[in-house]
């Protein structure tokens, strides 16, 4: 059998006892043609490439990242704990130095998921990459992280959580939010007033192709992956991208996903979307193992691939450049874009609708943030819901300073009750959400 | 009365059993180089005296193909392979000539580009060219559609001796693995149907009416006319044996660990409520991983006759055997010199034994006995750590629902069934090492040849339906047939347990009633838009692979063969 340059580790949970409902696109049968053509292609048999059963994440891992609403009991299941235990699977392989990369091809899908959970949002109730880097973080100590955010949609809920940190630079490439769920993920979303640029945003117009993805690999994600020196790369691979993808409008391949996880080299890939059961993921899947092993994808090819498919017209080619070019520039100015915009402030306040698609619920939030040098800053979140929830969010990132701290404390056990159905501290130094 | 023989790579021992009174003789023979001789010499020492028209069945457990691919006396094949996309394929070229050829089937079965029949011409000219005899026929998801090998092996029919068709030889997905075991089994078909042929000429002669069975490595048999058509199902045969034989002279209902302790190796293997772990995709042979349906078998290098060492104060055995052990003139210390020591085995030349163990507890700083027992120690806790070892992996294995993470039945071995010539004499240290009960069967020793004897003919089928293509396919069978759209999960088995039932009955089995199950069963709907327009269907049945019980009293008399 073929030997792989590189040891690959591979968690595979299909979960083909779960789906959100029969006709959903996330549902049964979403793997199963994926896992017909890994097992055909005898991928498991490549010495090197190792499956890893999941584990089972535990509520601990999720409230590291998460504030459920009205608890988490009532909002998790344990198709998204697999999940979510699948990729701290793959993780744990790579930092324990079984493997070099690794790729968790789990389902249900994560970076929808903010830090806030009233419900399922864009098919996730959890966010699988978050909770992975923080139980790796909290069981292996910092790592300076990169996530690129390859599916079709903006990851908003990856974006949120990771908002207010320097130490996790989030980057993604998607279809525009003006033409595509959940309709954010615009040039100005930039990071938080303590962490201004770490947040790099590409909307890719309809009909991008294999060269503009790849475009923005090499002229933009790594130049600042190179700036940034990440400890680990990861790769949320959505691929719904795919020219076949039914919920989305863009014209990427598997050759094209191949080739983006050779130039990217994540240490972990992690499944997020994908609703081309049929006619892309199987493609899509056996390319990315094949590319993270470093073994010849050139032989990966849909049925129905023609370059014609894949190209996308000179405007979109213009536009990406620019693009490109204008975000690159905002990442190297991204200190004084933040002094400009904290000047004179000592804290700054957003305030947002939250939509959770796949209930109809709404959610309104203010959070505030305060100014500070020192940390990423103590965060709160007032947040009220149209199902009656009202909750009031207390967040203390690692190395907190002391001031943050003590407001941040002060505020929890300060705040009205009456006010609130629930009052959370979220305190990363010591591990524990706190509640009132 | 039932005939079992089970060819080793050192001894050939043969059993005749009756199922009602048991083992009735045994003969253990030194294997010869020509396998036929060794059957003969055995079965002429075992059935001497005996009236033939009293045997039933004969069953041979057999390492002609084994050999034959170890030692690389193949015949060369020419191998076709329609791989289409995917992995790149020329790692697969494993024939003497071998040609990459357009079309493809995708996983659902659909044809998603055709055969090129120039380029099939073209293939037909070098197969002529170059007068190879033997070809293997092999496209990657043959198993949901046959279709291209149907069509190539009917385009060049006519001009070969043997053609393997890869559909045929499992249900099971892998490709390369399905390439490895077309090729093997073309490579090996002639020297296996030589073999055939003068076994069941040497049957007749000897007045044996009966077609005569030859053991798999899953533990079941196969009639020796359809094993022709499939030789490369009876490569690794050996182990399986062992294990029939430790299950029908020890049956359990429970969690069990199966060791076969021999002179070199010992092989460990498990079984889940008594019935024996399968490999998951097949068995390897050499450097190639085929589809071939086996029982779980991992071989240590740890046997009654593994060498011991003493390095840096510390206590090595195996994986080498130098030789015999020293109270047989072997040249180093054994753990067969350990029992003959402490006096717990009789065998050859005890002062060898003692003199060979000195140097050993000279360095370990031991008294001979201390150093003898400090052996048989570490030789049955190295066995043991390879057993935990082994349940840990088995138990970490991956699986794909909820269901089974959540509910997930470990493997938890609550016995060891120990067989092999020296099992009885390890058995005290065995037990303390495993810490679980340890049995061991009368007749340990020839486990092996009780287990070839009392196998019974096993098949799997896997059924594909599409709903939404109307179509039922099941490849080991080459059967396709249309279906209607309301075809269900429910008739799926009733076509599967029928075709198993005379799939059965084709390969020789002859019992009232086999024991069917289904052992996995899957149901997907296959939607378009958000409208479900068909179902998935996927079985897989078999006949439990257990041997007949053996009813009725042994005979312990181990000393030799006894008259009836």
């Amino acid at each position: 059998m073929l030997k792989a340059p590189r040891r690959v580790g591979l968690v595979f949970f299909p979960a083909y006892d779960w789906a959100i409902s029969p006709t959903h696109p996330e549902r049964e049968e979403r793997l199963l043609y994926t896992q017909d053509q890994i097992w055909e292609e005898g991928i498991l048999d490549i010495e090197g490439i190792v499956e890893y059963r999941p584990q089972l994440a535990s509520p601990r891992d999720v409230e590291r990242v998460h504030i459920c609403v009205p608890d988490l009991e009532s909002r998790v299941t344990q198709s998204d704990l697999i999940a979510a235990g699948g990729a701290m699977t793959a993780a744990e392989a790579v930092l324990q130095g079984e493997v070099e990369r690794a790729f968790a091809i789990i389902r249900p899908p994560g970076h929808h998921a903010h830090r806030i959970v009233y419900a399922n949002r864009g098919f996730c109730n959890i966010n699988n990459e978050a909770i992975m880097i923080e139980y790796i973080r909290q069981k292996y100590g910092p790592k300076k992280v990169a996530i690129v955010d390859t599916d079709c949609h903006h990851g908003d809920g990856t974006q949120d959580i990771y908002w207010h940190y320097r130490d996790t630079l989030f980057i993604s490439l998607h279809q525009d939010g003006r033409t595509l769920y959940p309709g954010t993920g615009f040039l100005n979303e930039f990071g938080g007033p303590n962490a201004c640029g770490y947040t790099l945003n590409i909307p890719l117009p309809p009909e991008t192709g294999e060269e503009g993805f790849l475009y923005v690999i090499e002229n933009l994600v790594l130049p600042v992956l190179e700036e940034f020196k990440p400890d680990l790369i990861i790769n949320s691979a959505g691929q719904d991208n795919h020219y076949t993808d039914p919920i989305t409008n863009m014209r990427f391949s598997a050759q094209g996903y191949a080739r983006l996880n050779e130039l990217l080299k994540p240490d972990i890939a992690v499944l997020e979307g994908g609703y081309s059961i049929e006619g892309a993921l199987p493609y899509v899947n056996v390319g990315i193992i094949l590319a993270l092993a470093g073994l010849d994808y050139s032989y990966v090819r849909e049925p129905d691939y023609s370059s014609v498919r894949v190209s996308q017209p000179k405007e979109i080619s213009e536009y990406i450049a620019r693009l490109c070019k204008e975000t690159y520039a905002a990442w190297r100015n991204r200190e004084d874009i933040r002094a400009r915009l904290v000047r004179g402030k000592k804290e700054v306040t957003r305030q947002r609708h939250i939509y959770y698609d796949t209930v109809g619920l709404l959610e309104f939030q203010k959070e505030t943030t305060l100014v500070c040098d020192e940390c990423p800053g103590l965060t709160f979140i007032d947040s009220y819901s149209d199902r009656g929830e009202h909750i009031l969010a207390v967040f203390l990132p690692r190395k907190t300073c002391k001031r943050c701290r003590e407001e941040g404390e002060n505020l929890y056990r300060r705040a009205d009750i009456k006010k609130y159905t629930a009052i959370f501290l979220q305190d990363r130094e010591n591990d524990t959400l706190l509640r009132r | 009365m039932f005939v079992g023989l089970d060819m080793g790579g050192t001894h050939t021992d043969a059993v005749l059993v009756s199922p009602q009174d048991g083992v009735l003789r045994y003969v253990k023979k030194p294997t010869r180089h020509d396998f036929l001789a060794s059957i003969e010499e055995a079965l002429e020492e075992l059935l001497d005296g005996i009236h033939t028209s009293g045997i039933d069945r004969v069953n041979l457990s057999t390492t002609v193909c084994t050999n034959a691919i170890v030692e690389g006396k193949t015949e060369p094949v020419g191998l076709i392979i329609v791989p289409g996309p995917g992995l790149n394929p020329s790692f697969l070229q494993c024939g003497q000539l071998n040609f990459i050829i357009q079309g493809s089937i995708d996983h659902r079965g659909r044809e998603t580009s055709p055969l090129n029949e120039q380029e099939l011409n073209w293939v037909k000219q070098q197969l002529r060219a170059t007068g190879l005899r033997s070809l293997a026929v092999v496209g990657k998801f043959s198993t949901r559609n046959p279709t291209h090998e149907l069509r190539i092996a009917r385009f060049l029919e006519g001009d070969y001796d043997f053609v393997t068709l890869g559909h045929r030889l499992s249900g099971r997905l892998g490709f390369p693995r399905r390439v490895y075991t077309a090729y093997l089994n073309s490579a090996v078909w002639r020297v296996f149907s030589r073999f055939a042929d003068a076994v069941q000429a040497y049957l007749a002669k000897k007045g044996l009416v009966t077609e005569p069975f030859i053991l798999k490595a899953d533990g079941g048999t196969l009639a020796l006319s359809v094993a022709k058509n499939v030789p490369v199902e009876t490569i690794l045969s050996g182990p399986a044996a062992s294990i029939m034989g430790a299950l029908a002279l020890l049956p359990t209902e429970e969690d069990a660990v199966i060791l076969d302790i021999g002179g070199t190796t010992t092989d460990i293997s498990f079984c889940m409520e008594g019935l024996p772990l399968l490999e998951p995709q097949g068995i390897k042979i050499g450097p190639h991983l085929t589809l071939v349906r086996s029982l779980l078998a991992y071989s240590v290098g740890l046997g009654g006759d593994s060498c011991i060492q003493v390095k840096e104060g510390q206590l090595y055995i195996g994986p080498e055997r130098l030789g015999p052990p020293a109270c047989l003139g072997g040249p180093a210390p054994t753990p067969t010199d350990a029992l003959v020591v402490l006096g717990l085995l009789h065998l050859g030349n005890a002062e060898l034994s003692r003199k060979a163990l000195k140097s050993v507890a000279n360095s370990l700083n031991l008294s001979i006995d201390s150093a003898a027992e400090a052996v048989l120690s570490e030789f049955t806790k190295r066995i043991a750590q390879v057993v935990g070892d082994l349940v840990h992996q088995l138990n970490q294995k991956p699986v794909y629902t909820l269901r089974e993470i959540l509910m997930g039945r470990k493997l938890q071995p609550a016995k060891a069934i120990v067989v092999g010539t020296p099992a009885r004499f390890f058995k005290p240290f065995l037990s303390k090492a495993l810490g679980i009960s340890v049995e061991v069967p009368e007749l340990a020793g020839v486990a092996n040849a009780i287990g070839a004897a009392l196998s019974r003919p096993t098949a799997s089928l896997t059924v594909f339906a599409d709903t939404q293509q109307r179509r039922v396919l099941i490849p080991e069978i080459g059967w396709e047939e249309s279906i209607p759209a309301h075809f269900t999960v429910e008739k799926a088995k009733v076509l599967a347990f029928q075709f198993l039932r005379r799939r059965l009955k084709e390969i020789g089995y002859t019992e009232p009633e086999p024991e069917l199950e289904v052992i996995e069963e899957q149901v997907f709907n296959v939607v378009r838009g958000f409208n479900t327009v068909g179902k998935n269907i996927r079985l897989k049945v078999q006949n439990k692979p257990l041997p007949m019980s053996l009813v009725g009293s042994l005979t312990t008399d181990l000393k030799g063969p006894s008259p009836v």
